[in-house]
């Protein structure tokens, strides 16, 4: 029984752990990336599985407790699965509708994209002020 | 699969109400299945009139080998997504592809926008109006053809089979 629990515990503190890693690593996207479009994908996908572990820890860690499946949190996975997607979706869509820059080296030129007269990138956006009035 | 019948016009929706009572009320008792049961019932009904007709759910079981199919990808996605974040020289090669769609319920592309949007290094942009482009932002490509081709097989054509043949 004490076995049992010790290796629960190792198991816990393992998703715990890998949780927070992948929550660190999604913040720090958001940071280090060059412009919009690749910033979302930090928060999109890599908050999902760090959430996901942490509650994977916490069934483990109540179901130990109260002796019998706690599966409540398996609902905040649902609702996070089915959320995360459409708000990334609504973001990158009013990112295109106000044609943020994007990184030069990107590739592909969707039509949403294109200046009527020029096209911005992050490089070119600084020195094409003489078009201001 | 239950038949629709009058009155319990949404199945689907009427167990999916059940299960989401029972798993927030973190128990089995008789009282949570009676009044899980009964909201399950009465919720449809009351909202009927809100939803669109739903697409029939052909083959649920590829439903469930898609899901465990996502579910393995996504662990992937966030190994892939993390290397590129933390490469110390930043070589991310990102670009927008334009894919064609072969879907056309819409239950079905949304499907198949939120898995493209947790699956490796895309995040689906934008849905033109006409319904047949779908505009993904790529975080780190090589080859652009093999990636939509990889969508296809591994994405698009399990939807297509779940819901429309």
């Amino acid at each position: 029984m004490i076995a049992l629990y010790t290796l629960m515990e190792g198991v816990i503190a393992f998703f715990l752990i890998a949780g927070s890693i992948f929550a660190l690593i999604g913040s720090l996207g958001l940071a280090r990336m060059k412009d919009f479009y690749m910033r979302l994908h930090g928060p999109s996908k890599i908050s999902t599985l760090g959430v996901g572990c942490v509650l994977l820890a916490s069934i483990a860690y109540f179901s130990l407790l109260n002796g019998g499946p706690s599966l409540q949190e398996l609902l905040i996975t649902i609702f996070l699965f089915i959320t995360a997607p459409v708000s990334a979706h609504l973001l990158s869509k009013s990112a295109l509708h106000q044609k943020l820059p994007r990184d030069p080296r990107t590739r592909g030129n969707p039509e949403e994209l294109q200046e009527d007269d020029d096209e911005t990138t992050l490089e070119e956006a600084p020195q094409g002020s003489s078009k201001l009035p | 699969m239950i038949r629709p019948r009058k009155w319990l016009p949404m199945p689907l929706l009427s167990v999916l109400l059940l299960i989401v009572w029972l798993l927030l009320m973190n128990g089995v008792a008789l009282g949570h299945w009676l009044l899980g049961g009964f909201l399950a019932i009465v919720i449809p009904l009351i909202t009927k009139p809100f939803w669109e007709a739903q697409p029939r759910i052909k083959k649920p079981w590829l439903m469930v080998r898609y899901f465990f199919r996502v579910l393995l990808d996504i662990v992937v996605a966030n190994l892939e997504a993390s290397k590129v974040i933390l490469d110390p020289l930043g070589r991310a090669r990102p670009a927008f592809v334009e894919y064609p769609l072969e879907l056309q319920e819409n239950f079905a592309i949304t499907m198949l926008a939120s898995t493209i949007t947790l699956t490796p290094g895309t995040v689906s942009a934008h849905l033109r109006m006409d319904g047949t482009t779908l505009l993904i932002h790529v975080l780190d490509v090589d080859d652009i053809g093999d990636m939509k081709r990889h969508i296809h097989e591994r994405y698009e054509r399990p939807l297509k089979e779940i819901f429309e043949c």
